[in-house]
Parts: structure tokens; C-alpha cells; sequence
């Protein structure tokens, strides 16, 4: 029960975290809330015990290819044109 | 023409939702990857074989390790095509748009000084101890190519440099791959296949099983310093369109 509460309430916020994502103007939003919904996926991952991946996912994911973005981002106009 | 764009997206959505009901259910025991005689055999000979008792790093370095190297030579060739590319487009242009001119801030230089060791000996803990517990070289390079970037952020991206230079990012990277494929052609040299860590017990003292376990922490060393470096400079080039200066 308590599993299942925790996955819903994860599932949710990956949802809510997606369609920010894509409805944000504001490209740096973007990519943090991006940030957000990897980190939410590796927390889905380390509680079904698939651990590497999980740990692959912050690293990767949540940590290095936001910083990436956001780097690319500051080269670019800032501002989404549709 | 937007919503004319849903009806797809609609569509494949609505089909893998109804493909994803014949998925077994999450941690069945009648499920194919359980029953599939792969998973067994995996599961009651790596400890016997290797002594590793993560068996998802002992199937990545040892077992499939052919695919892992090349796994580690795609992150090479990926890091050095966005360094070739952004070399040639950033000597053009002159100043960006959004150049900013700032002190660098007290608060988050001094934190930074005081994370960063704390970074790089967690990165150096999941790369060796990546056989025991979950982690391994791609773990321990991302996380320390990640402490490299955090000094870049916190200050500028010349005192980042001034501690991995681009050129030493380039040398360590193909260092890494050289260190993986020499582990591979030693093992070779000894009489086993490429890759056939077992044959490494002749130059270390050490049993047939635990020659396997040194030697898989000898490739994760390597992917990891490819990694570290390929990191490192994909942050170094994109944030600075391959000019290497200035920060963000």
C-alpha cells in the first residue's frame, strides 16, 4: 500500500513535471524543471532496486545533462518563438 | 497544423499504452527475463566466476566488456566531434550577447572550496567500490567531471582550466580507452582471448577469479578517466562555443 501510495504520487509529479516542461516559455524553466523530471524517474528506478540505473539517471540525467543545457541555453536566444 | 500534429501523437500514445497491458507485471517470477536461462546462469555463476558480488557490473566490465569499450570509445568519438565542430564555428564571433562581467560570489566560491574535495573522493569511492556496491567508472567519471564543471560555475572558466587543461581532457580520454583495450590485449598476450581477464592471474598474485574482480576495476579505471575528460570538456566547449573563455 505504502509502495503504491509513493509510486502514484511519483507518477503524478513526472506528469505535472513533463507538461511544465514543455509549456514553459522560458527556456532555462525548461531545463530545470527537465532537472526535476529525471531526478523523479531515478527515484522511481531506486525503489524498483534497479540502483545502477538509478544512479546513472542523477548523475547523468539530473546532474550533468541540465548544467549542459543550461550552458548551451546562455548561447542562445533565451526566449522560445512559439 | 498543431493540432493537426495531435492526431499522431495521439495515436502512437494511445498504442503503446494499450501494448504496454501485455508487459508482465513488475517483479514476476514467471516473467521471460526471469525464466530466460541468460538470467540464471548470470545470477548463479558471477559470484562463483568473479567473486563480484554486483552482478550489473560484473555483466557490463567483464562479461559483454567488448561492448562496454566500445560503449567508452562512442563517448570518445561523440566528445571530440562536439570539440572539432566548436572549435572550427567559435573563432568567428566576437563578444556574446549575454557576457556577463561579475566578482565572483564569497559565498559560493567558499562553499565549492569546501564540496569539492567531499566530491572527488565520493566520485574515486563509487569508481572502486563499483563492483561491491551499485556504481562503477561511468558513475565515478560523470560525478568527477561534475566537481570539475562546479568549479568552472563557481569562479570562471579559466580556473577550471588552470587545474584540467582542454589539451590534458583530451589526454586522459584517450587514455582511458588506451587502458581498457591494453587490459584487453594483455589478457590476449597471455594466451586468453581479448578481454579474457581469467589470464591476467599469470602476471598478478592472485587466483583465476580475483584476477577477473582487479581487472574489471582496471577498465572501470579507464572509463572513468574518459569519462572525467569528455565531461569536462563538453561543459568547457558549450559553454563558451569552443572559444574556452569567459564563463557563463
Amino acid at each position: 500500500m505504502g509502495v503504491d501510495l509513493f509510486n502514484t504520487f511519483i507518477l503524478l509529479l513526472l506528469v505535472a513535471a513533463a507538461l511544465t516542461a514543455l509549456r514553459a516559455r522560458d527556456l532555462i524553466t525548461a531545463s530545470v524543471v527537465f532537472g526535476v523530471y529525471s531526478f523523479l524517474m531515478c527515484l522511481l528506478w531506486a525503489e524498483m532496486g534497479a540502483v545502477d540505473v538509478a544512479f546513472t539517471e542523477a548523475t547523468v540525467g539530473a546532474g550533468v545533462s541540465t548544467v549542459v543545457m543550461v550552458a548551451t541555453i546562455f548561447n542562445l536566444k533565451r526566449k522560445s518563438s512559439d | 497544423m498543431k493540432l493537426l500534429s495531435l492526431v499522431p501523437v495521439v495515436a502512437v500514445g494511445g498504442l503503446l499504452l494499450f501494448a504496454a497491458q501485455d508487459f508482465p507485471e513488475w517483479g514476476d517470477p514467471a516473467s521471460p527475463a526471469s525464466t530466460s536461462p541468460v538470467s540464471s546462469h548470470f545470477i548463479q555463476s558471477t559470484g562463483v566466476d568473479t567473486e563480484v558480488p554486483n552482478m550489473v557490473t560484473a555483466v557490463l566490465a567483464d562479461y559483454r566488456g567488448f561492448d562496454t569499450m566500445f560503449e567508452t570509445v562512442v563517448v570518445f568519438i561523440a566528445g571530440m566531434a562536439v570539440l572539432a565542430i566548436l572549435k572550427s564555428s567559435g573563432r568567428r564571433k566576437g563578444k556574446r550577447e549575454h557576457e556577463v562581467e561579475a566578482e565572483p560570489d564569497l559565498i559560493v566560491t567558499n562553499t565549492v572550496r569546501l564540496i569539492v574535495p567531499v566530491i572527488q573522493i565520493f566520485a574515486f569511492y563509487v569508481l572502486a567500490h563499483g563492483h561491491v556496491s551499485p556504481g562503477g567508472g561511468f558513475q565515478g567519471g560523470v560525478v568527477m567531471g561534475a566537481s570539475f564543471i562546479l568549479v568552472a560555475l563557481a569562479w570562471d572558466l579559466e580556473v577550471a582550466l588552470a587545474r584540467f587543461s582542454a589539451e590534458k581532457c583530451i589526454l586522459v580520454a584517450a587514455l582511458g580507452i588506451v587502458l581498457y583495450g591494453g587490459i584487453g590485449f594483455l589478457s590476449m598476450l597471455l594466451g586468453g582471448e581479448f578481454l579474457d581477464y581469467a589470464e591476467l592471474e599469470k602476471v598478478l598474485p592472485v587466483s583465476r577469479e580475483m584476477a577477473r574482480y582487479h581487472a574489471m576495476l582496471g577498465v572501470e579505471i579507464g572509463v572513468g578517466f574518459t569519462v572525467t575528460a569528455i565531461i569536462f570538456a563538453l561543459y568547457a566547449n558549450l559553454s563558451t562555443e569552443g572559444r574556452l573563455k569567459g564563463g557563463l
